[in-house]
């Protein structure tokens, strides 16, 4: 039988907020345990939630990205479960009224089509402290430095039909997110997290099967790995007699498999009801106003911009709109060149990114500005040097060498562009090769190519590629 | 002194008859004597009291002036108070020691009021009698035999035994007013929002609500005036200019329009307390009041839509409490089920988890919409009766409690009987209004209060219009003789 497989995604977005939700705590990452929890977020008696304004703000910012309806009211509840590192013994969150509403998303797929993702809601939560199970020789330890940061839970239709097109989703909705400038989307610190529910059902039947949610994925990797194997674990299970359990299960990464957490009888009955703590949020059209117009251009727009503007390809439009940070630079690249846009894309795509990766650096964290960068492309542009001479000189602008002349000038890589002294280095190599020369005249034309390395070898690289080209023909012709 | 009310003793620190320190000398001397019969305190902070004192005596000194400098006052146990054990008479917080002070202490500190310690109450504010206290109840000193009333019931003993002019309360279902009425003070739950909640231990967070308790109406506005306004820790609190209570106490009563909810006034009602209720009423025809019957048409479902709404709000306020950060943590639990269990079993009195167990229930999977949703259409019902009745009058009014206190005992194996002790007060908390109570008469020794319920924010009206009544009576001033 053919298999259709069918995933929604539950995404927790970490909001770049200063402070907590309901506190004035820090949410900085990595503090000693238990240093940025204060009175509220220990859930002393008598403390009161006040909600933070800069988290809602960064609600409706996603809410007008993704083109949904912000609701002009909504409410926080309380979801009541015991747990140790859940200090008030309920998670303050948005339950029937979130402030998110519909809204979609467009996933581009690896043949080339795209697809719209419905998204469901977003709403805001607090998020729980952390329980440490090691180190506590068989007690466990609570950190509530992270109770009460603020998430922003983004819930997906069951639209997506692949573990491919879940991790699409997931990267494109990464990328909304950490362009919005609302979440640092570090994985690793769990800032950007998953929960899938994945279920299958034969080809064409629009009945859903029963699904298992696999909770808190932290890469693309595991999300598309996880996903995989409980499709192949459902498939196989349904052949052979058996039926899906709807369950919670959890992805194992060492073992490459997911396994049964809770069944839905051992589901905790939450008792939802809105938190009497807390009015109804309401947000009026000034503030949606306001924050609409500080939305910045989106990746798709500016994807669209660039292949228009700079006559870029969709692939290197995509590319370079993938942060806001790169688009930026090159732009600022292109304008201080005050042109070239493809010669600047190439750099940026190729010798830059190249560096980057291998450095481990982000586009912020260049040591080679986008203005320094302009400046080598320019001597490239006025022929002062050629573009392989350019990516020694870009090696030494990486290395914090000084500016594109500085580092010509001192290391002496002016092209040569004066044709008498090419014709002298042409001059030079046709004597000392007299075989290929007559090998070449004899209708060996690939021997070209040795004339031209042998001249620029002998020119050190500073030969003007192009006439050396042309004055090279001329010569070996005779 | 401890005769004086908070007004006059406002003034001799003014007039320099005396010094907060010989005044707080005093009033800890009489704590001393009596609370051992009344167990009004959890607390006493005599050494924090006479150093607090000192200060005020300072800050007069240097120029300082204002009614509450140097006067003393005591917090029931359900207001945090820095580096003070903060039980919330419960022993699951028996050696909690709160780390922070309630806006409500920080501003009557800043007012210059000194705390002579924490006031006795039921657990966690669940009770109508003190008695559910885990530091045993509160006496009445009108008799030692019956109760104070609850919760705020060691405030309202201390009070009125003088060994404090004044003290704070809460009030979720009648928890100011009904102890106030029963041992012969006056007290004042103000409109949700008045008062701030922070550092208040919540019950029941959309009814919760602090007020002064004192002995007479100047008093409480005196206090009241320090307590309220807006607090931007408190999401509920509402930025809302406080007015000069004191200011207004005097205006007169010509044209007044009373409404007598005949609900208040039907089967349930004790004859001797309606009596007594009756010719407080009298006595404001006297001062020039028109009294017009009004109708609340859904006042008797007023306690079941409580008994849904505050149990399921406490079952959550509540979860904290679970042995694992402060508080109470059993011995040696073998599991992290366990010491929940444990914990909150031993930790909790029978009320506490009986309220628990309702709201639980209330807000579980398939229930939710027959208690929890329907209790709020209830209580929107009932919200919609009092909007009626003041498009026709200024002020409702009618007994605070359906009888005087009863005895310590009476009721405890009854908790029906014993909520229908608040049946009067618990649907101004449903509707979030204003209501005071202040004493009106005694059935035999047992005192008897009448409740004033006020459209929102009219508290100065209903402080008014008590005091306008103590002009002309003397109820306030008697004095339970034991403790005179």
């Amino acid at each position: 039988m053919e298999w259709e497989t069918v995933i929604g995604l539950e995404i927790h977005a970490q909001l770049a907020t200063k402070s907590k939700i309901f506190s004035s705590a820090a949410t900085a990452y990595g503090a000693e345990p238990n240093t940025q929890a204060c009175a509220i977020d220990l859930g002393l008696p008598g403390v009161l939630p006040v909600l933070n304004r800069e988290v809602v703000r960064m609600a409706v910012t996603f809410g007008l990205a993704i083109g949904a309806a912000v609701a002009r009211r909504s409410v926080f509840a309380r979801k009541n479960y015991f747990y140790p590192d859940l200090p008030k013994g309920y998670q303050i969150s948005q339950y029937e009224l979130p402030v998110v509403q519909k809204g979609q998303l467009t996933i581009d797929l690896d043949d080339g089509t795209s697809k719209v993702i419905g998204i469901t809601r977003a709403h805001l939560e607090e998020d729980a402290g952390k329980s440490l199970h090691e180190d506590f020789h068989g007690l466990s330890g609570i950190d509530l430095n992270r109770a009460g940061t603020p998430l922003l839970e983004i819930v997906s239709e069951p639209d997506l039909r692949s573990a491919k097109e879940a991790v699409a989703y997931m990267k494109k909705l990464h990328q909304m997110v950490v362009y919005l400038g609302i979440c640092d989307g570090n994985m690793q610190e769990g800032s950007f997290r998953c929960d899938a529910n994945v279920s299958v059902r034969p080809k064409g039947d629009p009945k859903f099967g029963t699904r298992a949610e696999i909770k808190n994925l932290n890469s693309f990797r595991f999300v598309e790995r996880a996903i995989e194997f409980e499709i192949e674990r459902q498939i196989d299970l349904i052949e052979s007699g058996g039926k899906v359990a709807q369950e919670t299960r959890l992805y194992d990464p060492d073992k490459g498999e997911t396994r049964s957490m809770r069944g839905k009888e051992e589901a905790n009955d939450y008792r939802y009801f809105p938190d009497p703590d807390l009015l109804p949020l309401v947000i009026d059209e000034e503030f949606i106003a306001a924050t609409g117009a500080g939305l910045p251009e989106l990746p798709d727009a500016k994807k669209q911009r660039f292949m228009s503007q700079y006559g870029l390809s969709a692939y290197d439009a995509s590319v370079l709109t993938a942060s806001r940070e790169l688009g930026a630079y090159y732009e600022e690249t292109v304008a201080a060149l005050g042109g070239e846009p493809k010669l600047c894309a190439n750099w940026v795509m190729g010798d830059l990114a190249g560096f980057l990766n291998k450095d481990g650096k982000d586009i912020a964290q260049s040591p080679v500005s986008a203005a320094q960068l302009a400046g080598l492309l320019l001597r490239i542009q006025d022929r002062t040097i050629s573009g392989k001479i350019a990516k020694e000189v870009f090696e030494a602008l990486w290395a914090g060498e000084g500016d594109t002349d500085a580092i010509i000038e001192k290391r002496g890589l002016k092209q040569i562009t004066d044709t008498s002294a090419i014709e002298k280095v042409i001059d030079d190599v046709i004597a000392a090769n007299p075989d290929q020369l007559a090998q070449y005249r004899a209708g060996k034309d690939k021997l070209f190519g040795f004339f031209v390395g042998q001249v620029m070898k002998l020119s050190k690289g500073k030969a003007n590629p192009q006439q050396v080209n042309d004055l090279l023909a001329q010569k070996l012709k005779g | 002194m401890h005769e004086k009310t908070i007004a006059l003793l406002g003034a001799g620190l003014a007039a320099g008859e005396f010094s907060s320190e010989e005044l707080i000398g005093a009033f800890l001397e009489r704590i001393a004597r009596y609370n051992p019969q009344l167990n009004a305190f959890i607390t006493v902070t005599a050494e924090s009291a006479l150093a607090q004192a000192r200060v005020a005596d300072q800050r007069r000194q240097c120029g300082e002036t204002g009614p509450l400098l140097g006067v003393p006052i005591a917090y029931k146990d359900i207001f945090c108070t820095n580096g003070v054990r903060t039980s919330c008479g419960s022993r699951i917080l028996d050696r909690f020691i709160a780390p922070y002070d309630a806006t409500v202490v920080e501003k009557l500190a800043a007012a210059g009021a000194v705390m002579l310690g924490k006031t006795n109450m039921d657990e966690f504010a669940m009770g109508s009698s003190n008695e559910t206290s885990f530091y045993g109840p509160a006496r009445n000193p009108w008799d030692l035999e019956a109760v104070p009333g609850g919760s705020s019931g060691g405030s309202a003993a201390a009070v009125a035994a003088r060994l404090t002019p004044g003290a704070t309360g809460t009030d979720t279902g009648g928890s100011i007013r009904q102890p106030a009425a029963l041992c012969g003070i006056t007290g004042i739950k103000p409109t949700y929002g008045r008062v701030s909640r922070w550092g208040m231990i919540a019950y029941a967070s959309s009814l919760d609500q602090g007020g002064p308790m004192a002995r007479t109406a100047e008093d409480c506005a005196l206090l009241l005036g320090a307590m309220a306004g807006f607090d931007p820790r408190d999401s509920t609190s509402v930025d809302r200019l406080v007015p000069d209570y004191a200011a207004s106490l005097d205006r007169p009563l010509d044209g007044l329009k009373i409404g007598l909810p005949k609900e208040y006034f039907g089967a349930g009602l004790d004859s001797e307390v309606a009596r007594v209720a009756e010719s407080a009423i009298a006595e404001y025809r006297k001062l020039g009041a028109n009294v017009i019957e009004v109708s609340l048409p859904n006042s008797q479902l007023a306690i079941p839509a409580y008994y849904v709404i505050a149990p399921a709000e406490c079952s959550s306020n509540l979860a904290r409490f679970d042995g694992v950060r402060y508080g109470y943590r059993c011995e040696n639990p073998k599991d992290l089920l366990d010491l929940y269990t444990r914990s909150r079993g031993e930790g909790f009195g029978a009320e506490v988890k009986r309220r628990i167990l309702v709201g639980t229930f209330a807000l579980s999977a398939g229930y939710y919409d027959a208690y929890y949703l329907k209790a709020q259409q209830i209580r929107r019902l009932i919200s919609d009766d009092f909007r009626r009745a003041f498009e026709q009058v200024d002020v409702i009014a009618g007994p605070t409690s359906p009888t005087v206190a009863f005895n310590l005992g009476e009721k405890v194996d009854d908790p029906i009987t014993m909520y229908l002790s608040d049946i009067y007060t618990i649907a101004v908390n449903l509707a979030g209004l204003p209501g005071l109570s202040l004493p009106v008469g005694f059935v035999g020794q047992r005192p008897v209060g009448l409740q004033l319920i006020g459209n929102y924010f009219a508290e100065d009206r209903l402080l008014n219009v008590a005091h306008r009544y103590q002009q002309v009576t003397d109820w306030h001033q008697r004095a339970p003789a034991a403790f005179a």
